[in-house]
């Protein structure tokens, strides 16, 4: 299939806000060839972000696209969705929003196991701030607020959102686009809360301080962290120390998903009104 | 039970909490999402049980915040919306509600007000939000909270603020305090032929025309629901027409004046007051909520000891009636303002009031009323 990523895009708000090398771009992409393999009609689409490099994307895509506040985007998703089920909403958010003043928004909606799809960029910093460490900033790495290495230890943001109740669970990296639009191809498909963690690059505020400060050489630091899921089953511990598994970590299609359990509310509460 | 019927109106014996969500519903409200918090718990309680049964949806969110943030989302595909909570909640709301100010998205948030500050008193009377809901955000935006003081009158203020709330674009409060909250009526239920429901405005021109903010032929630009085909873009950050971010001086001042001029342009359509004995008034008294009802067996009590006095009950609190205040002012020799707080009205009525005589306070915070012996004291120190 064709791809012309312009039927996707708000050309006329280009060029974008994002550093030269940053790996939104490829993101963003990764997601708009997904969504046009599903052939979902950009009018039943929403895209919802809160703040930060990431939240900005939404104002590039020709779609029912909000911007919203800090670290709520999935709070107005949930809405929006409970109210217009048949739709389609996505959810893009950093690391910083969804994990960090969102933390708590995250797990809810991976309890609920609402049928949302929920992108996550994660570059380790919050970049548009002025490069504050995050929830998934690594130990010892250094932030425009720890000057002297961080002594917060990080989230695996995948394993939290798996641990929460999340029923399709997948990591990708910017290194990759063709493996990271099957992963959001595959969370698009489900029926449930799907979270797709990418590992990005923010060589603007990490990698500069940090002894990356070329994207291209820190795109290849983050690859060279990553290993299959496959071949990480086979791994020990010790050996997964410091790496990340990329690819589909975990899918459950039996759960029921949130609006089929809020029907059954529906048909309840109908019921008694009758009788 | 069998219903009571009088003049083929329901007669119900509710308390406000149960009048306010039924009112809701009648208004055309289909989408609750809350927290529970005392003193509001019982409208989540009742919308749970109500929305299914009309086509809504009823959501208890991981926390307040979230549920402001689920209530602007529901309300961005078209539906009435609602949300109910009390005083910390409130304070947890706010910056999603300024959010909805500033994409000027309608919803009802009701807040019943108790103790404060912070946890205060959960169970007891308080009216100290007055002034976080006129400034409880950060930011300059249009504000209207409206204030009943008994139930039917909570009942058809909930349906006018969901008809302002559409036809404004904007959040609006309903506040009550926790007596009001709490005491029990028996209140006919209007027919729906009593009143209008208000829709907010939609684009009339076809999606490829439609500019978000276009506000060339009105301050309150067309909303499009969301997957309707309308396509657009939305933000919290300063925004030209088109809904898109700018910095522009020039266009951030207009925009934000525009917002402003949604209600100070439209005063007489939205102020809304009771005066009661106030035209040939000595003594003032200016009260909302619970403690308006004190204040007027007060303003009685008075009148039987010969002294003039005259209630001014602001039904819409924000804004605030002010050329209603500035004429008894003009003519009284005082004004007492009772009010569960240490002082917020006031400050609002002495900006306003004009009075050349004293304006002073009946104040408690310790969670019980306002007595009417105690603001009938005030009258007589004044008279």
């Amino acid at each position: 299939m064709a791809m012309h990523y312009k039927d996707f895009l708000r050309i006329d708000h280009m060029p974008h806000m994002w550093c030269p090398g940053c790996g939104i771009g490829i993101i963003v992409k990764a997601m708009l060839r997904a969504i046009q393999t599903v052939e979902w009609p950009i009018n039943d689409i929403a895209v919802i972000s809160g703040i930060g490099c990431t939240s900005r994307a939404p104002g590039y895509l020709d779609m029912n696209t909000l911007h919203t506040t800090h670290g709520r985007a999935l709070t107005f998703a949930t809405g929006i969705k409970l109210m217009r089920p048949d739709k389609h909403v996505v959810v893009i958010s950093g690391d910083g929003d969804a994990a960090a003043i969102g933390g708590n928004h995250l797990v809810h909606s991976c309890r609920r196991n609402i049928d949302i799809t929920l992108i996550i960029v994660n570059n380790n910093i919050y970049g548009m701030t002025g490069g504050q460490c995050s929830p998934t900033t690594p130990l010892g790495a250094k932030a425009a607020t720890s000057p002297w290495g961080n002594a917060d230890p990080p989230f695996d943001i995948s394993s939290l959102c798996k641990g929460a109740g999340a029923t399709y669970v997948a990591r990708g990296h910017v290194g990759s686009g063709v493996q990271l639009e099957r992963l959001i191809r595959g969370g698009l498909n489900h029926k449930g809360f799907a979270v797709i963690e990418v590992l990005s690059n923010c060589h603007t505020q990490f990698g500069r301080r940090n002894k990356l400060s070329d994207p291209i050489e820190l795109i290849n630091n983050i690859v060279a962290k990553t290993v299959n899921v496959r071949q990480a089953a086979k791994m020990s511990r010790e050996e997964l120390a410091g790496k990340y598994p990329v690819g589909l970590l975990h899918q459950d299609e039996e759960r029921e998903e949130y609006y089929e359990a809020y029907k059954k509310v529906i048909q309840l509460a109908e019921a008694a009104l009758k009788r | 039970m069998p219903q009571q019927q009088n003049n083929g109106r329901r007669v119900v014996f509710w308390p406000g909490n149960e009048v306010i969500p039924e009112a809701a519903i009648a208004a055309g409200c289909r989408f609750f999402a809350g927290y529970p918090i005392t003193p509001s718990s019982e409208m989540a309680h009742i919308m749970s049980r109500r929305l299914p049964q009309v086509g809504g949806v009823f959501i208890q969110m991981e926390d307040e915040i979230a549920a402001m943030g689920a209530l602007i989302g529901a309300s961005l595909t078209g539906e009435k919306v609602m949300t109910a909570t009390s005083g910390p909640g409130f304070s947890l709301k706010q910056e999603n509600i300024g959010y909805a100010s500033m994409i000027e998205v309608p919803c009802v948030v009701v807040n019943v007000m108790r103790g404060g500050p912070s946890t205060g008193l959960p169970t007891a009377l308080g009216q100290s939000d007055i002034m976080q809901a006129r400034w409880g955000t950060h930011g300059d935006r249009p504000v209207i909270a409206l204030t009943p003081s008994y139930l039917d009158e909570a009942y058809m203020e909930t349906i006018r603020a969901f008809n302002l709330a559409e036809k404004f674009r904007m959040p609006v409060f309903v506040l009550l305090d926790e007596v009001i909250g709490h005491l029990s009526e028996k209140i006919e239920i209007p027919d729906p032929s009593e009143y209008e429901l208000v829709e907010r405005p939609r684009p009339k021109v076809p999606p490829e025309q439609y500019i978000p903010y276009d506000s060339s032929e009105s301050d309150i630009p067309p909303l499009a629901d969301y997957f309707s085909g309308y396509r657009f873009h939305m933000t919290g950050l300063n925004h030209d027409k088109t809904g898109f971010p700018t910095t522009n001086p020039a266009i951030c001042q207009a925009e934000n004046e525009r917002m402003m001029r949604k209600v100070d342009a439209h005063l007489s359509e939205i102020e809304k007051y009771e005066e009661y004995l106030t035209e040939d008034a000595d003594v003032g008294v200016i009260a909302f909520g619970s403690t308006a009802r004190a204040a007027m067996v007060a303003v009685n009590d008075a009148r039987e000891r010969g002294i003039k006095a005259g209630l001014l009950r602001p039904i819409t609190l924000w804004p605030f009636p002010e050329e209603a205040a500035r004429n008894l002012g003009k003519r009284s020799k005082g004004i007492v303002v009772p009010e569960a707080n240490l002082g917020q009205l006031i400050y609002e009525v002495q900006r306003v009031a004009g009075c050349t005589g004293p304006v002073v306070g009946v104040n408690k915070v310790g969670g019980v009323p306002i007595y009417p012996g105690e603001i009938l004291a005030k009258i007589e120190e004044l008279a």
